[in-house]
């Protein structure tokens, strides 16, 4: 799929490295590159040229150009710009300094996630905040839609508006406040129809419930796998509404999210929070080294260590790990470490996270190495004997035939994993000797003997 | 009657094309297709989300035809419509079913929020008003109040819904509503399924259930796998596309949402990689707003004629 752009990057300067030199024309290829990953990344067009203009600014420098690893340099500078364009390190909290009942305006495209994100809202902010919240939909266009929001609300133990047939988005906003004030609330949240920007009559009814309840927070909900697009949605909803925060919804999906730059750029709201999930519970605060990472296709480490610390067994993780490091690593461990890497999905998925892997996802992708290659390796392990899992050294031919014939597999089978369980082995040791700083300072390559050898077989 | 229909279609299609003619007439009223004015074309049909390297190709093409003559307006949008729709040509097929079946098998997927299930309301519509009978399968149990959603498509529409308690078994209630559908002899069995990413293996696994459990019944079932898809999306719809053909073997892709200001401008890039058939496209959330795709008309709308 996509190729990282720090391989790109890398490969054009190691071009331009052979002649000696690198001017301003390398930086303008370079450059060219850059601006086809962020499209790539569904960064709308105009919002990708004022960041290369941006880009090209800093790159000119000297710094780049007298660098010996200038591919470095203009990725830390392209890093370091969309953070800053992402809207700098650190999360942008709610603004809920208005007088109680807070009201809190959530608008959007159809489908993007706003109801859904209504109620992780609600749930976040009566159990982080410990605020009394209410949650009204003023959703009268899609059928059921005030049904789903009521179902919601008592999945996350938050009261919602009872539900009058027949009032208009406007009458309802009123009433959500009148139970505010009434029944001593601290915020409201009001979910609307989801709205093209470009239906003059929603749009105006929008305005009327805004003018009404003058909310602290009007939440722009955008679909991370949003398109060029982005910039027309972002536009019409900033000019008709005033958007005073953003939050990006299916962030668990494998979209690039160049929506968020675009997005950020328009209305120069800060993004709030992502939605990575269906649970109630799936709603966080930005990271925009995360997302800037992701777009720029150089791995999202933080993402794949909460991914791990989501699904593996930490106990059992431990004990691993403490193997590990007295470099005492079988059959049986590599067994339970296939189990735990089959749980986290696709191994294209993982590796996908790690930074400077573009290549190696490229070889997974094509040696097709899927899921079902762990299980049947997994298949292979449990078909030994415990004395051949500790001491591999001792399967030769007729117990690896009886192995193969017992997992359903071939010799060859059997032998290709005791290769790529001799390459983890390898790896233990390096690791063993780098030690933790040697790991930091190397990155994940350090690990990998020539180029991760296991997978080209 | 195809006059009025084209119009409607057109109408529907204009304001989403509105921007991509607008970033045309001024790159080119009446000049010289030179380097500057093909590489403002390339980035009008990139901002359309065409995508980077379909962008390329469809200018290289025009370059190879067009470059250094005088060229008007009108011209060029004639001959950029006409080399999109060529493209977009074979890959506009209406959805047939299948008379010899009772009931023509359907299963409509997608990730979340594309409009799975307004898009089975509008197709309920139109084939009960063509006097067959559909059945709907509420196979959403996953998401809060998407059975009553498609409960109330049934009132409208006058098709039964089949549905079940909350997170039943997806697999278990198509089975079940299969069974029915058979006995009853109905036309058309409508499944609905909850939205899911293509990247979650567990979820699209569920899906494969369902056609597992189905063709326990009727081996040939589902007759169709439509997948329906948001023309916000941008470049991420070639993966959902590539991973759901992958799982599922759809048959057919939906486009909806093309009354917005998208221009859904990824169906070209998609027709290239996949050759799927687009059945049909989504312009409102009325009944009567799904539109047969058209090539022309889209190309044409596309480039804002």
């Amino acid at each position: 799929m996509f190729d990282s752009l720090s391989d790109k990057l890398n490969s054009t300067f190691d071009r331009f490295r052979g002649r000696g030199t690198l001017d301003a024309e390398d930086v303008a290829e370079a450059l060219r590159e850059i601006r086809l990953a962020l499209l790539d990344a569904d960064v709308a067009l105009p919002v990708v040229k004022d960041f290369i203009a941006r880009v090209r600014e800093r790159a000119s420098g000297a710094e780049v150009m007298d660098s010996v690893t200038p591919g470095q340099q203009v990725i830390k500078i392209v890093n370091d710009s969309m953070v800053e364009a992402l809207g700098g390190a650190g999360a942008v909290p709610l603004n809920l300094n208005a007088v109680a009942p807070v009201p809190i305006l959530l608008v959007g495209l159809q489908g993007s996630g706003k109801t859904t994100t209504a109620g992780k809202l609600a749930l976040r902010l009566a159990q982080k905040a410990r605020k009394k919240v209410l949650l009204a939909s003023l959703d009268t266009q899609r059928p059921a839609a005030q049904d789903q929001l009521a179902q919601l609300a008592t999945r996350a133990g938050v009261p919602s508006l009872p539900i009058v047939a027949g009032q208009t988005p406007l009458e309802i906003a009123r009433r959500a406040l009148d139970v505010g004030r009434r029944e001593v609330y601290d915020i409201v949240i009001l979910d609307t129809a989801g709205r093209l920007s470009i239906d003059q009559a929603l749009m105006d009814e929008v305005k009327s419930v805004r003018d009404a309840t003058s909310p602290a927070e009007t939440l722009l909900v955008v679909d991370a796998m949003t398109g060029q697009d982005a910039v027309n949605t972002a536009r019409a909803f900033n000019e008709a509404l005033g958007v005073s925060g953003i939050v990006l919804t299916r962030m668990d999906g494998d979209a690039r999210g160049g929506a968020a730059l675009s997005m950020r750029a328009i209305t120069g709201a800060p993004i709030k929070f992502t939605g990575s999930g269906e649970k109630l519970d799936a709603l966080e605060e930005f990271h925009p080294e995360r997302v800037a990472s992701r777009i720029l296709g150089l791995g999202d480490v933080v993402g794949l260590v909460e991914k791990a610390a989501e699904t593996l067994d930490q106990e059992e993780a431990e004990a691993l790990a403490a193997k590990m490091a007295r470099g005492k690593f079988d059959l049986e461990d590599y067994r339970k470490q296939l189990n735990q890497i089959s749980k986290m999905g696709s191994l294209s998925s993982i590796v996908g996270m790690l930074p400077g892997m573009g290549q190696l996802k490229d070889q997974l992708g094509k040696a097709n190495l899927d899921s079902s290659v762990l299980k049947r390796q997994v298949a292979i392990i449990s078909s030994m004997t415990k004395t051949e899992r500790a001491k591999p050294d001792i399967l030769k031919a007729s117990r690896k035939k009886r192995i193969a014939a017992g997992s359903g597999t071939s010799v060859q089978e059997v032998n290709k994993l005791l290769k790529n369980f001799d390459d983890i082995s390898d790896m233990m040791k390096r690791m063993q000797k780098l030690g933790q700083k040697g790991l930091m300072r190397h990155g994940m390559s350090a690990l990998m003997p020539g180029r991760f050898g296991g997978a080209k077989h | 009657m195809a006059l009025g229909f084209l119009s409607r279609l057109k109408d529907g299609l204009q304001r989403s094309t509105q921007k991509l003619s607008d970033n045309l007439s001024s790159v080119v009223t009446r000049r010289r297709l030179d380097d500057a004015a093909l590489d403002a074309l390339e980035e009008a049909l990139i901002a359309s989300d065409l995508g980077t390297k379909v962008a390329a190709r469809v200018i290289a093409a025009f370059r190879r035809s067009r470059f250094g003559r005088d060229i008007t307006d009108a011209e060029i949008r004639d001959a950029l419509a006409a080399e999109i729709a060529a493209i977009l040509a074979p890959i506009a097929q209406p959805l047939r079913l299948d008379p010899a079946r009772h009931p023509h098998v359907i299963l409509v997927a997608g990730v979340n929020g594309t409009g799975k299930t307004t898009t089975i309301g509008k197709f309920a519509q139109m084939w009960a008003g063509q006097g067959l009978r559909p059945v709907l399968v509420a196979g959403d149990t996953f998401r809060a109040a998407a059975v009553e959603q498609l409960q109330i498509w049934g009132n409208r529409t006058g098709a039964p819904v089949i549905a079940g308690p909350a997170n039943t078994d997806a697999a278990g209630l198509a089975f079940d509503a299969l069974t029915r559908a058979r006995a009853d002899a109905a036309d058309i069995l409508l499944i609905d399924t909850a939205g899911r990413l293509h990247n979650k293996s567990a979820l699209m696994q569920e899906l494969q259930k369902i056609i597992r459990v189905l063709r326990k019944q009727d081996p040939s079932a589902p007759h169709s796998v439509l997948l329906v898809l948001d023309a916000t999306t941008g470049q991420n719809a070639i993966e959902q596309v590539r991973v759901f053909k992958e799982m599922v073997d759809v048959t057919g892709l939906i486009v909806t949402k093309l009354d917005g200001s998208a221009r859904g401008g990824i169906v070209v890039a998609l027709a290239e990689e996949f050759a799927l058939p687009v059945h049909a496209v989504g312009v409102g959330e009325q009944a009567e707003d799904l539109r047969p795709f058209d090539a022309m008309v889209f190309a044409r709308g596309l480039v804002g004629i």
